[in-house]
This record gives structure tokens, C-alpha cells and sequence, in this order.
């Protein structure tokens, strides 16, 4: 009975090798690129978090299926690609908004440089 | 919550019910949640990476090595999970436990090495209240290793309950999410890769 | 420890909580042997499943809270009624206004809110319940059991008293020693658990769970809410989660992330805490916009003005929310070019809740306005929430913010919108959904008492205070000097906050005289309503909700059907079994185990939390294998329930 099923899933799941390999491929120029090139620091990371991002991509639609599911019932699928394209939204706000935010201004430098006014008037911080 | 009596038999077993498909998508929305704790964790890691007090610098410390073998580690589970549920599609349930049971022993792997580097990292005079950079790297590094270690215990009472029920719509559905969640720690440790490991190499030594 | 840092001691007030406490304990124990009711109260309420009755215990867990939360209130305005008052000293003082505004931010306005959303989403979507009902009660005994070990630092430990910020270095162990603050980390950190899991259960049931017609754009406009609160709710609590755990780990196992040694930075606690709080501050308004559009409507008898640019407001309110953090600490000092950024962030995010001002006026514009009391309750959410708003863009411009932070000016907006906004909402959500609840109303003579003396008093409380601020008065303070003029200011808002506080006890007996007089509801519409809630025969709908799953064809199908008169009694054909959840004890024993544990943190008792966490594994493991599926109602039992002949 499960035939018909199992016909589409026989042999060599190549979508998992691919996606295996590419994988692989991707960490080790990511570590070759950081590692042993020239290049600046600025683009040494511009480069390996483009490499991250396509590398989490591939986990989620080669390995997770991520679009699956819609075609059984509703728009699950579409739900799915929503609720993580508005996680990557998130996830970029957070981190780089954090980032921007903390290093900005008066919070830029570090206390060790001597810049001890870093350390922000606490009094002044009791707001809503 | 009826359970659907036909099966269509061009839908996978995980599919098929209606539970399994609610619990699906329900799990798909727990990992946006993820993504957000992850995602805090991150900052913190980068707003204090820099913030080492007397302690040592991150970069210092980490080595190509064993951050390779960890890598591949982990790497090769998220694969040898996927299989497992191109098994379960097949209805191949010594297939599936075959893979699965890799996966885990992958996983162990991982763990054993990451415990094995935070105990370096001790050794050398960096602990959780070393400094800021040093406290931010434990947590997030930590958080992800305990999520593997919640999941692997979790893919062995999913198999304990595979084995003993077989491929139901139910179990399948169970396995399939556990297969996710499994997937999903794969892509947190790319970032953590790169993020922590890569980017404290990179600025250790420009 | 010893017995007496155990038990807080020393203080009349306590003693008197102490007292209270005990013996509100035993009358509760009295009560239930009794009247033979602890296994009504097992069988019926601490092992349901039910979306209608875990709302309920929502409902009233956030009164309770409302209770507490109100009596702190009404210390703070004693003590500051006149110049130098001796009435609370500073430490009390402290406290007082921490546990105030954590109680009801956590414990009383969301809870109240998804209390309203447990009992009405499923209805209005014409579910028979929620996707999964199981983790519905795991999310409110977690939430509940938060609130309880929040509340027993008053007389166990101590409260913390680092404000409901809780900002870095205050909070420290080194400035806020003792049990305290912990309280406040653990209590906030378990129910926040059971927020998660609210977020995702509702935001799958709606998508999911809704009947055969409805496509999103027929959803009532509280469906909505509650569905665009849930995607804020996933991915803003995370954060908090991380935030709070973090303090934990300064605090128990001397990580540096926010203290002053080791190079911690205290500012990075603030900038976390208000990428919650800033969606947290929508989490608690659009389900009250919501209730809101869903009373206009039905008390203007007309469909909601623009009901797409509703939607479509929220879903932008909803991606803003997470872009406008920084306005609560403008002050900080970062960069121009980042107060700047933010400053234009919050203003922008006015525009679509001043779409929906409009929204509402021209839902009311020509229609047959019925001033019923949820009806007066929505009206007088508009004239205040706009002068809350108002004072809203005036603290949004960075520059100006550095006069008016941290002054009573900021006090008298957020109160504007918090009260005027979400508790006006929830009191209007409840009196308009009380007989869907309860099989009747309340009464609506002193309901109407109840809203006059509330808003009134409001507005006597809070509309000094932007004077006050504006004159200077810095919020947080104990006590203030003759000579700084205060004072006649600060006694017209005690007189206010002691009118709310009338108000409130009305409420309750409004309670009580409707359950003994109002006469029952004989059919499902108590308010001539448009969506699908009032659409069961019977006024409490029974626990399968619907006999069968009405089919939707419009927008306020229901007001349609009745107009077109096409509504026909159920037959004995139309019936089906119906398949239902069971009921189970596990999701209690969970959130025992998570008190244990929580407990135990919080006196650093890591024993205590260890049995409580692996308690908690135990339960988790439990239902992994547990594969019951629940049962079948059959149709007798349905014909029987519904009294159909035919």
C-alpha cells in the first residue's frame, strides 16, 4: 500500500547530499576566507555572516522542509515562511540595533580607556 | 482534532493527522521564539565580545581544531537526521533508527568536545565570572549546548515510543518535529560559528 | 537563615497581611470542606481544559491582582497626599511601587486580556476549543503560579523594590540584597513560560482552527488583535526571557553581564528590557482595540468603519513595535543620530493608531448609538486615550525628552494610556462578555455608577500629575518638602486615586448583586451582537461550544443571518458526535514543581530547585507518553444538552 508513497522518496535523497556537501564546502571556505586571506577585518566579516546566512537558508529549505505543508491543508507552508522571515526581522533588530545602540554616543568607548564618564549617570536612567 | 480516516498516500505519515499537522506549524511558530532567544543571546555576545577586564581575550583562546571537528560534528547529524526522516517516508523504521541512533552518537560527540573545551577554557583562567566577555560567551555557548542535550534525550523517548507503537501518524509527526528542532540547532551553530568562533579569530589576529 | 529573615517581621502592615492571608486561607479551606467542593474544584476547574473556564480563572486571578496592585496604588497616594508624610518609610515606599507596576503590567493587564481571549477567540471563530487545550492549561497554571511566587515576598523574604525596571546597577546584589529582587526575576520568568505558550497555542487556532467560510479577512476585529498580539508575544517574550535570566546569572553565579566589575555594562539590561517592553506595551493595547472595535460596532449597530485599514494598522503597529525601543532611555546618551532615528520611530507609530481613532468615529458616525455600559466604557477610552496619546508624541521628541524624563509627566502619560487604554478595556470586555460567562449581565444602573466614579476619579488622579511634572516633581520619590509647592496638587490626585478605588469596590459588588438579582439570559444574544459568540442557543454555550460548526459567508455573519432571517433551530440531522479533549491534573503538578523550583532559586536553595526541575522533567516526560486522544460526545448526550425534540 505505501508503494506509491515510498516511490517518491527511493533511493538517494539527493536534496540531503547536496545540501550535505554545500554545507561542508561553505564552513571550510568561510574558515579559509577568515583565516588565511588579506583582506580587511570589515569584509573578512562581511563575507563569512553572507556565508552563515546562506548556509542557515540551505539548512532550513534542503533539510527542514520549511515550505512544506501547505499543500495538505490551508497555507501552513506560507505561515511558515512568514513566521521565520519575520524571525530573521527580529533577529537582525536585536542584534544589530543592540549593537548600534550600545556603541553610539557617549557608549561608545570602553570604561578601560581611561573614558570612565562611559558609565552613564544611573540617576538618569529611572525613565518608562 | 477528528483524525482524518483516509489516508492519502501522497501526504507523509507526519501529515495525515490533524493533530500532526497542528503540531507541526505550532513548532515551526516555537522556533521563530527561538530565533528571538538566540537572536538576544547574540547581542549580548556582541556588545560585550570586547569588555575582557583582566581576563584573557576571546580569540585567545580558541583553537581551529577542535572547532573543526565540532563543526562537522554537528554538521554530519543535521544530515544523518535528514535521512532518518527520508527513512520515515519510506516507512523504513530500521532505516530511521539506524540514522537517528548516528545522529545521536553525533550529538554526544559534539557535547563531549564542547564540554571538553569550556574545561580548557577554565583551566586557563576563563570562567563564567571572568568578565563580561567571557560571561556572555558561556551563556550563549552554553544555552546552545544544553539545547542539544534536551534534544537528544528527547529523540530517545521518541524512539522508546516509536519502537513500541510503530509508524503512526502520531509518531511520525513526534519524530518529524524532533527532526526540526535537531536541524535548528545546526543553523543556531553556524551563527555560533561565525559570530563567536570566526569573528573572535578574526579580530584576535586582523 | 533564621525564621525572622524568613518571615518578613517588624511592621504593622505585614502583620496585617500576615492576618489576612491566614485567614482568607482557612475561610477558603472552611468553604471547600464545607459545602463538600474539593472535588468540584479538582473534576471541575484545577484539571479543565476548557478555553471558557481557564479564561475565567484568567479573569479572576487578574482581579485579584487588580486588588493588590490597587491597594499598593493606594499607599503610594496616601503617602504622598501632603508634603513630608510618615506613612511609609523609603524602603517601603520602594517596594510598593515595584510590586505596583509589575503586578499590573504582568499579572493583571495581560492575563485580564488573555483571559478575554480564552473565552472569546475560539467562540468567535467557531472553534469547539483552542488547538492545544492541554498546553492552554499548562500556560495559565504557569502564569499563575508566577503571580503567587511574586506575591509571597511580601511576608516571605522580602518584596524587591528595584522598581518594575529593575534597571542595572540597582538591581545588583551588591544594592538590592536579599530574596527580593529574585522574586521578581523567577516569578516574571516562570509566567512568562506561560505566555509563550498562550502566543503560540492562539496563534495556531486561529489560523488553524477556524470554521469552514471564515477566511482572514472575515475574522472579527478581536480575532485579529488577539492574533497579531500572539506574533508579537512570540517573538518579543524570548527576549525577555534571556534579559531576566542573564540578571539571574549575575545575581546567583557572578557572571559580569550588567554588573559594574568585570566590565559588565549595566546599560545593555535596559536596552534588553525595552525590547520587550516596548512590544510588551502592545501586547497589552491591541487586544483592548480589539474589544473596543467589537462594542462600537455592535452598540452603533453598524459594521466597522474600515475594517481592512484596521487590520492592516495593527499588522504595521505590530512590525513598529519592534523598532522603538531606545524612547525609553533617550537619556542614556547615545548618539544624535540615534535618538533621532528613534524618535522618528515613534512618532511614525502614532500614525496607525490614529487611523484607528478615526476608525471608530465613523463607525459611530449615523449609527443608532446605544449607551450601554461597555458603550460609555469605549467612549471615554477615546477622549482619554487621545490626551494619553497626545502626551505620548510630546515625550517621543528626544530633545524634549530630556525635560520631561523621569518627572510625573511621564507617570500621568503612561497611566493615560494604560488605564484609559487597556483597563478600560478590560472592564468593558468583561461587562459585555459577563453573560457569556456567567448567563447574565451586570447590572447596568450600577455599572454605570461604576464608570462615571472611575473615570472621574482617573481624571482627578492623573491629570494633576502632568502639572506636577511639568513643575518638576520627579516620579519615584517618597516624599517631597513644603516649600516645592507640591502639595495641593498631590492631594487632588489622592482624592482621585481614592475615588478609582470606590470605583473598583462597586465593581465587585456589582458582582455579587447581579449574581443574586439580574435576571438569567434565556438565549445566546445578550447584546443583539454581530459575530459568532452570541450565536449558541444557549447564554453559556455548553463546553463542545457549538452542536455544529456554523458555516461563514461575510464579515458579521451572525447580524447577517439574523437580519436575512436564516437562522433555524437545530435538528437531529445536523447533529454528529463530537470529539473532545480530556480533562488532566498534569499541567497543575507542572507548575507545583516550577513553584518548588522557583523557590528554591530564589533563596538560592539549589537542592530545593534541582527537585523542583527534574519534577518538572518528570511531567514533561509523562505526557510524551501519553497517547489518550480524548473522547466522543455523543449525539444523545448533544440532543440532551441543546433540548432538541426533532
Amino acid at each position: 500500500m505505501a508503494n506509491h508513497a515510498a516511490a517518491q522518496h527511493k533511493g538517494i535523497p539527493w536534496k540531503h547530499v547536496v545540501g550535505f556537501v554545500l554545507s561542508i564546502v561553505l564552513t571550510l571556505f568561510a574558515i579559509w576566507f577568515a583565516l588565511e586571506t588579506d583582506l580587511s577585518t570589515n569584509i573578512k566579516l562581511l563575507v563569512i555572516f553572507g556565508l552563515a546566512i546562506i548556509q542557515a537558508a540551505l539548512q532550513l529549505l534542503m533539510f527542514m522542509h520549511l515550505t512544506e505543508n501547505s499543500r495538505t491543508q490551508g497555507f501552513s507552508g506560507r505561515i511558515q515562511i512568514g513566521n521565520i522571515l519575520f524571525g530573521f526581522f527580529v533577529a537582525i533588530v536585536i542584534v544589530v540595533g543592540s549593537v548600534w545602540v550600545l556603541s553610539s554616543g557617549h557608549a561608545e568607548k570602553k570604561p578601560t580607556n581611561g573614558e570612565h564618564e562611559m558609565k552613564m549617570d544611573s540617576g538618569s536612567m529611572n525613565h518608562d | 482534532m477528528a483524525q482524518s480516516k483516509v489516508r492519502d498516500l501522497n501526504t507523509p505519515m507526519e501529515y495525515q493527522s490533524e493533530t500532526g499537522r497542528l503540531n507541526i506549524l505550532g513548532f515551526w511558530l516555537f522556533l521563530g521564539a527561538e530565533i528571538a532567544l538566540f537572536s538576544t543571546l547574540f547581542a549580548t555576545y556582541m556588545v560585550l565580545m570586547d569588555r575582557t577586564a583582566d581576563g584573557p581575550a576571546l580569540g585567545e583562546l580558541f583553537e581551529v581544531k577542535g572547532l573543526l571537528i565540532q563543526t562537522f560534528l554537528l554538521l554530519t547529524s543535521s544530515f544523518t537526521c535528514g535521512l532518518a526522516i527520508h527513512e520515515m517516508r519510506r516507512y523504513n523504521v530500521k532505516g530511521l533508527f539506524f540514522w537517528m541512533i548516528t545522529t545521536i552518537l553525533l550529538g554526544l560527540g559534539f557535547l563531549g568536545f564542547e564540554i571538553y573545551e569550556f574545561f580548557v577554557y577554565i583551566h586557563e583562567g576563563a570562567n563564567i565570572g571572568t568578565s563580561a566577555a567571557w560571561s556572555a560567551f558561556f551563556v550563549l555557548v552554553g544555552t546552545h549546548g544544553l539545547h542539544v542535550t534536551l534534544g537528544i534525550g528527547w529523540i530517545i523517548l521518541i524512539l522508546i515510543q516509536v519502537a513500541k507503537r510503530g509508524l503512526t501518524p502520531q509518531t511520525t509527526a513526534k519524530v518529524f518535529i524532533s527532526s526540526l528542532y535537531w536541524h535548528f540547532l545546526d543553523v543556531v551553530w553556524i551563527f555560533l560559528f561565525t559570530a563567536v568562533y570566526l569573528m573572535g579569530m578574526v579580530m584576535q589576529h586582523g | 537563615m533564621k525564621w525572622d529573615e524568613f518571615f518578613v517581621t517588624g511592621d504593622p502592615l505585614i502583620y496585617g497581611a500576615d492576618v489576612s492571608i491566614a485567614i482568607t486561607m482557612l475561610g477558603i479551606v472552611f468553604f471547600l470542606t464545607y459545602f463538600k467542593k474539593w472535588k468540584w474544584l479538582w473534576t471541575e476547574w484545577l484539571t479543565t481544559v476548557d478555553h471558557k473556564k481557564i479564561g475565567i480563572m484568567y479573569i479572576i486571578s487578574a482581579i485579584l491582582m487588580l486588588f493588590r496592585g490597587g491597594v499598593d496604588a493606594l499607599l503610594m497616594r496616601t503617602q504622598l497626599a501632603v508634603p513630608e508624610m510618615e506613612f511609609l518609610d523609603s524602603q517601603k515606599y520602594n517596594e510598593i511601587f515595584t510590586t505596583h507596576g509589575t503586578i499590573m503590567i504582568i499579572f493583571m493587564a495581560m492575563p485580564f486580556l488573555i483571559g478575554l481571549i480564552n473565552v472569546v477567540v475560539p467562540l468567535q471563530i467557531g472553534a469547539r476549543d483552542v488547538a492545544y487545550p492541554y498546553l492552554n492549561a499548562v500556560s495559565f497554571w504557569t502564569f499563575f503560579i508566577g503571580a503567587m511566587l511574586f506575591n509571597i515576598s511580601f511576608v516571605i523574604g522580602g518584596s524587591p523594590s528595584a522598581g518594575w525596571t529593575s534597571y542595572m546597577p540597582l538591581a545588583s546584589n551588591e544594592l538590592s540584597p536579599g530574596p527580593g529582587q529574585n522574586y521578581y526575576l523567577l516569578g516574571l520568568q516562570i509566567s512568562g513560560i506561560g505566555t509563550l505558550l498562550t502566543g503560540i497555542n492562539f496563534m495556531v487556532t486561529i489560523f488553524k482552527m477556524r470554521a469552514p467560510g471564515m477566511t482572514l479577512f472575515r475574522m472579527p476585529m478581536f480575532t485579529w488583535s488577539a492574533l497579531v498580539t500572539m506574533a508579537i508575544i512570540i517573538f518579543a517574550f524570548p527576549i525577555l526571557t534571556v534579559a531576566l535570566a542573564l540578571m539571574t546569572f549575575d545575581r546567583l553565579f557572578g557572571s559580569h553581564f550588567f554588573t559594574l566589575q568585570g566590565e559588565g555594562m549595566d546599560m545593555l539590561w535596559a536596552n534588553l528590557f525595552w525590547l520587550w517592553g516596548h512590544p510588551e506595551v502592545y501586547i497589552v493595547i491591541l487586544p483592548a482595540f480589539g474589544i473596543f472595535s467589537e462594542i462600537i460596532a455592535t452598540f452603533s449597530k453598524k459594521t466597522l468603519f474600515g475594517y481592512k485599514a484596521m487590520v492592516w494598522s495593527m499588522v504595521l503597529i505590530a512590525a513598529y513595535s519592534f523598532l522603538v525601543w531606545v524612547h525609553h532611555f533617550f537619556t542614556m546618551g547615545s548618539g544624535a543620530l540615534v535618538n533621532s532615528f528613534f524618535s522618528v520611530t515613534t512618532m511614525l507609530i502614532g500614525v496607525p493608531t490614529g487611523v484607528k481613532i478615526f476608525n471608530w468615529l465613523f463607525t459611530m458616525r449615523k449609527g443608532q448609538i446605544e449607551f450601554s455600559t461597555p458603550m460609555l466604557w469605549s467612549l471615554g477610552f477615546i477622549v482619554n486615550f487621545v490626551i494619553g496619546g497626545v502626551t505620548g508624541v510630546m515625550l517621543a521628541m528626544a530633545a524634549a525628552n530630556y525635560q520631561y524624563h523621569n518627572t510625573y509627566f511621564l507617570v500621568a502619560h503612561f497611566h493615560y494610556v494604560l488605564i484609559a487604554g487597556t483597563v478600560f478595556a478590560c472592564f468593558a470586555g468583561l461587562v459585555y462578555w459577563y453573560p457569556k460567562m456567567f448567563g447574565h449581565k451586570l447590572n447596568e444602573r450600577i455599572g454605570k455608577w461604576v464608570f462615571w466614579l472611575f473615570t472621574i476619579g482617573f481624571n482627578i488622579c492623573f491629570f494633576p500629575q502632568y502639572f506636577l511634572g511639568l513643575d518638576g516633581m520627579p516620579r519615584r520619590i517618597y516624599t517631597y518638602s513644603e516649600e516645592s509647592g507640591w502639595g495641593p496638587l498631590n492631594m487632588i490626585s489622592t482624592v482621585g486615586g481614592f475615588m478609582m478605588g470606590i470605583a473598583f469596590l462597586v465593581l465587585v459588588y456589582n458582582i455579587y448583586y447581579s449574581f443574586r438579582y439580574e435576571p438569567r439570559e434565556k438565549t445566546g444574544d445578550a447584546w443583539n451582537g454581530r459575530t459568532l459568540e452570541w450565536s449558541t442557543p444557549s447564554a453559556m454555550p455548553p463546553f463542545y461550544n457549538f452542536a455544529k460548526i456554523p458555516v461563514v459567508k461575510g464579515l458579521d455573519h451572525f447580524w447577517n443571518e439574523k437580519q436575512n432571517k436564516e437562522i433555524k433551530p437545530l435538528t437531529t440531522q445536523d447533529l454528529q458526535k463530537i470529539h473532545m479533549p480530556n480533562n488532566s491534573g498534569v499541567p497543575f503538578v507542572m507548575a507545583s514543581f516550577f513553584f518548588v523550583s522557583g523557590f528554591g532559586l530564589v533563596f538560592e536553595w539549589y537542592w530545593m530547585a534541582i527537585i523542583g526541575l527534574i519534577g518538572v522533567l518528570a511531567t514533561l516526560v509523562i505526557r510524551s507518553f501519553d497517547y489518550n486522544n480524548g473522547y466522543y460526545v455523543s449525539v444523545e448526550e448533544i440532543k440532551e444538552t441543546e433540548n432538541i425534540t426533532k
